[in-house]
């Protein structure tokens, strides 16, 4: 590159920057009080699907998990003795709604399974990760 | 009412928050015909029965509400942070002392209540607000018992000279607060937990509680279906309800430890 094509890159780069593109992951308290505010909406929203009927019967999640305790997603993937296998929890939580709440299976990138995890991560929030823990 | 219809002998009934708020217990007064609070003598035992789920009367106002269903479906909810603490209240706790002020001090007292008379979850109203105050009612007693429900769990405890026995559930057990971890709790320290319900066994941690008032000193027998039964009796010795097989540290199991 000769002198005269080193300053057109220089040139190019001083237009793109000045118009205000971030070439990198550049982010300040803003984004991340958007971010959080983000995430506390699927949490209101997961809120509300705990605490109303996921099935057939009136059977919510609260009525067995208050505050979603009990559900211990720190401990997730874990052996389930009962499914005779290692288990993620949205596994655990399709579980409960079948027989529990005599509903159906929730994909797992479904919207509603995203938002009772971050319901539930919520409500757990500082405990110490412990994966396979009993 | 159908399963209760086959007992023979005199049924005696305690107010719950489900019976109660979706018309301050009228209906439940007239199915039952029992009133809310109420004492009554048998074999030299007086027995008192407490509706201590009532809460500030401004919150279980008609006035403040839309319906009574809405009312309830607000102090229905265990974990609802828009409820309100349980008390016996200011008329209960003078009718109690009434009625106590007529009991020798060595008359063997049983106190039914459906929410502890003390303190140790305010979040799910584990929790009467005025337990204190019912308790200093209590304490010129030689021995009292007091029986309660709402807690879905094996909780038994000793403070000063009233011992204390939880009821369990035609329901599944609520967890123990201790294992939500966003808010303090006070379990009594004195209490070995149940053994962590299996989920997949929809018939654990249900049974039968049979209580044995028969010494004049409680102990409760669970008979546990898919579980481990257990034993809960008051130990003369050391002045305390205690469970008969896993009391001490030592003897307590890894499906005890909830967290």
């Amino acid at each position: 590159m000769n002198n005269q094509q080193s300053a057109r890159v220089a040139l190019l780069l001083a237009a793109l920057l000045g118009s205000g593109l971030a070439w990198a992951d550049e982010f300040d308290t803003r984004d991340t009080y958007r971010w959080y505010q983000e995430y506390l909406e699927v949490v209101k929203e997961g809120e509300k699907l705990f605490h109303s009927a996921r099935g057939d019967n009136t059977v919510s999640c609260d009525q067995c998990h208050p505050n979603a305790s009990n559900t211990h997603p720190e401990t997730y993937p874990k052996f389930q003795k009962q499914l005779g296998k290692v288990a993620a929890l949205h596994e655990m939580i399709n579980w409960c709604i079948r027989n529990t709440a005599e509903g159906q299976d929730l994909a797992a990138d479904d919207p509603d399974m995203i938002a009772l995890q971050a319901y539930i991560a919520y409500e757990r929030r500082g405990v110490k990760f412990d994966p396979g823990k009993h | 009412m159908e399963i209760m219809a086959g007992v023979r002998g005199k049924v005696h009934y305690c107010v719950g928050e489900h019976d109660f708020y979706v018309d301050l217990g009228k209906a439940w007064q007239a199915v039952t015909g029992s009133k809310q609070y109420y004492s009554f003598d048998h074999k030299g035992v007086h027995f008192v029965v407490l509706n201590s789920i009532l809460t500030f009367p401004e919150w279980m106002a008609d006035s403040k509400w839309n319906t009574g269903m809405e009312r309830m479906k607000q102090m229905a909810r265990l974990d609802n942070p828009k409820g309100s603490p349980f008390m016996v209240g200011d008329a209960q706790r003078e009718w109690l002392e009434n009625d106590l002020a007529k009991v020798s001090k060595n008359t063997p007292l049983v106190v039914i209540s459906h929410s502890p008379l003390q303190k140790i979850y305010k979040g799910w109203n584990f929790w009467t607000e005025d337990a204190e105050e019912v308790q200093e009612i209590l304490k010129p007693f030689d021995k009292v018992t007091v029986l309660y429900g709402h807690v879905h769990q094996v909780q038994y405890n000793q403070i000063g000279n009233i011992s204390f026995h939880a009821a369990m559930a035609t329901a599944w057990p609520w967890p123990y607060p201790a294992s939500y971890a966003q808010s303090a709790s006070y379990l009594p320290v004195l209490t070995v937990k149940m053994n962590r319900a299996d989920p997949f066994q929809e018939r654990d941690a249900t049974g039968w509680q049979f209580i044995n008032l028969h010494t004049g000193d409680v102990d409760v027998h669970y008979e546990l279906a898919n579980n481990t039964n257990r034993v809960v009796a008051f130990n003369r010795e050391s002045g305390r309800p205690e469970d008969t097989a896993f009391q001490t540290a030592q003897r307590q199991i890894a499906a005890q430890k909830h967290y």
